[in-house]
């Protein structure tokens, strides 16, 4: 049998574990972490191992519809008006050196380079990642995806890996179409409305932009698709496990922790990617 | 005996520090009807999705066919599981809901699977539901949406968790009677978690009794009437009264206690009759006019019985799915079968009420086929000292047709 605790002990583990309290919650907090990150890239592992399965294709072109498609027309209008912007801003700060006919090389270069993978993901994430979480979690929490399993219907199979290779694919294809509604979005601002001359804009869009600079652009694409599906989906996928709520109110915080995480990600990615790339 | 299809040995589970199974030990046989009662939160549930494969025990081995169920392959497990919620997929129509297993699981044509979902659908009534989602009908129908979905691949195990919640008396009474002729007809294994006592005995072969987080009891529902343990006092007895939802008559247990105080109390040689009564032809009834128009029937034949006999000091009870049995205190035989040739007489007054609900489920069914029903009755008198069981096997074997029940279709007469 333990004996009591005496009250002089007591009080003298109180400082003790005044000091040790906030080590351990943030120890906790660090393991929690790291074994999210675990769970999360062997359940996006997968996830796009089962894309090459049978009767995928479907399903897959159903997601593009989704996410891709029905992103087309948010990106353009979002795409119009950086471009627009970026044309404003950057014609009166090159006005002052005289060197407005590099209008179209920054706007383009920007865009291409920057504004426009990371734009694109943010903008998706807040329109098709928060779908997902929602639809996802709502499956998860009135049973449905149990319900596959006793189907013999594999949920990875059915839901996440679709979604994974849709959005792999339609990332990269709205980048590119953020960047040339954002250079026609500068060039209206720039040439329509402040003057610059047509051709200036157009030869300097066409001669700074490289390739490299294009494909760089998508494969941040690829790996803001990854981040974002990854993270949209494993927050709905496990809505039911977390610790804070349950129900419609988990649903809730996943589809929030779900945007706000992607978000995060997707600049911290920006920055490691274009530090590898450059 | 076989070996069991599924076993239990030991079988613990806790969910954080809640224990909710303690070294469970079970056995579920092949092409059975096995019901798993207890109330509510006891964990019946949980017993079920742990042979599906959903939860992993803490403690013990669950075997399939005499091999540890975690080796097996969930593909090659074959199950259908139909949830408590029904867990319809809410974005899908009732028809891509049924169709979802065969379309995902094997390689059938379109054509094929087609053809597979709606002869399910025509079975369960669900003919005006086919583009409907889940949200759009009833919560009787999504059960039996649920129901076609899990039956839709032909399996050789089904499982029923709570499939009569939130249901009326009658259509509690249909759903049962559906999964006894599936169960029937397709020899399925069928594992029920159920409250519906006493109406899941009647399609049982197997009860198991969860109780304390332990299975208490394994048997037939006729050993499950000997049980003496708390259990019954505690589960079984706060709701056996269920019985009166649907035909207003005495349980079981309100019947054996009835006749215990009023017969075998009785001075010794005073003879009572008993009367059997069942119907032929449900079977024909529940195929082309549905489920419920087979259980209006019954229904409609208890409370009669009840209300008929009760008003001469008589009283009946619902002994299986199609038979009710009735006893009449101080009768003998002449006097009995005068009595049921009046009571003959005033059904064929009632047969009207039946015809006109068989006539509404043949719109609603568009069903041409026009059926019969039988009303099977027997008698036999018996003495206060004689075991009432013989009593009524005599009154069963004097079985006889005594009215018959014949619906009206393009012009033709009763």
């Amino acid at each position: 049998m333990t004996p009591d605790p005496k009250p002089g002990n007591e009080a003298g583990r109180q400082p003790v574990r005044w000091l040790t309290d906030p080590f351990a919650a943030l120890g906790r907090k660090a393991i929690n972490w790291v074994n999210n990150l675990g769970a999360a890239t062997i359940f996006l592992s997968l996830g796009v191992l089962r894309i090459f399965r049978p009767k995928q294709l479907m399903k897959v072109l159903e997601q593009l519809y989704l996410i891709g498609a029905g992103s087309v027309p948010i990106i353009m209008l979002v795409g119009l008006f950086t471009g627009m912007v970026l044309g404003l801003q950057s014609y009166h700060a090159l006005v002052k050196f005289g060197s407005q006919g590099a209008l179209g090389t920054l706007v383009a270069l920007s865009l291409i380079r920057e504004l426009g993978p990371v734009l694109t993901a943010i903008m998706i994430t807040a329109r098709a990642g928060s779908a997902i979480t929602a639809e996802i979690g709502s499956q998860r929490i009135s049973e449905q995806i149990d319900a596959l399993g006793t189907m013999r219907i594999d949920p990875l199979r059915y839901l996440i890996s679709p979604r994974v290779a849709a959005s792999i694919i339609s990332f990269p294809l709205l980048t590119a179409i953020f960047d040339v509604v954002g250079i026609v979005g500068g060039y209206i601002s720039g040439v329509l409305l402040l003057g610059v001359n047509a051709g200036t804009y157009l030869y300097r869009v066409e001669s700074s932009v490289d390739m490299k600079d294009v494909t760089d652009g998508f494969v941040k694409a690829i790996v803001f698709a990854v981040i974002v599906t990854t993270v949209c989906c494993y927050q709905g996928y496990f809505a039911h496990m977390r610790s804070d709520s349950y129900g419609a109110r988990a649903i809730g915080r996943s589809t929030t922790a779900a945007v706000v995480i992607s978000c995060v990600l997707i600049l911290i990615a920006d920055y490691i990617v274009t530090s590898l790339l450059i | 005996m076989a070996t069991p299809l599924i076993e239990f040995k030991d079988v613990s589970k806790r969910f954080y520090d809640k224990v909710v199974l303690e070294r469970v030990n079970l056995q579920i046989y092949e092409r059975e009807v096995t019901t798993i009662i207890g109330l509510s939160g006891t964990g019946k549930t949980v017993l079920l999705k742990h042979i599906i494969g959903l939860h992993k025990p803490d403690e013990g081995t669950i075997l399939f066919r005499g091999q540890p169920l975690d080796k097996i392959r969930r593909r090659d497990l074959p199950m259908s599981y139909m949830f408590q919620g029904n867990a319809l997929f809410d974005s899908m129509t009732v028809f891509e809901n049924i169709a979802l297993p065969l379309q995902e699981t094997t390689n059938l044509s379109p054509a094929e699977v087609r053809q597979r979902v709606m002869t399910r659908i025509e079975q369960m009534e669900l003919a005006d539901a086919v583009g409907k989602y889940p949200s759009e009908i009833s919560g009787g129908m999504q059960k039996r949406v649920a129901l076609a979905r899990a039956l839709v691949t032909d399996p050789q195990i089904v499982l029923f968790d709570e499939p009569t919640t939130g249901q009326d008396p009658v259509r509690k009474n249909a759903i049962l009677g559906m999964i006894a002729q599936y169960q029937r007809t397709f020899g399925f294994t069928a594992i029920l978690v159920s409250h519906e006592i006493p109406d899941v005995y009647f399609i049982s072969n197997r009860i198991l009794a969860l109780y304390g987080k332990s299975i208490v009891f394994q048997g037939t529902p006729e050993e499950f009437e000997d049980f003496d343990h708390p259990f019954k006092e505690e589960v079984v007895h706060s709701l056996e009264g269920l019985q009166k939802e649907l035909t207003g008559l005495h349980s079981r247990r309100q019947f054996k206690l009835r006749y215990q105080g009023q017969l075998r109390g009785g001075a010794l040689g005073e003879t009572y009759a008993v009367a059997v009564f069942s119907l032929d032809g449900l079977d024909a009834v529940a195929a082309n006019l549905g489920h419920d128009a087979a259980q209006e029937a019954i229904r409609s034949l208890g409370v009669f019985l009840g209300k008929h006999f009760g008003a001469i000091g008589g009283f009946s009870t619902r002994r299986s799915l199609n038979e009710y049995v009735t006893v009449l205190p101080t009768t003998d035989r002449a006097e009995a079968d005068s009595i049921l040739g009046e009571y003959v007489r005033d059904f064929q007054g009632q047969e009207q009420a039946i015809l006109d609900i068989w006539s509404s489920a043949q719109k609603l069914s568009a069903s041409a086929v026009c059926v019969e029903l039988a009303m099977l009755a027997g008698l036999a008198q018996g003495r206060s000292d004689e075991d009432i069981d013989s009593v009524i096997a005599r009154a069963r074997r004097e079985q006889k047709v005594v009215s018959r029940i014949r619906c009206i279709n393009q012009g033709e007469g009763r």
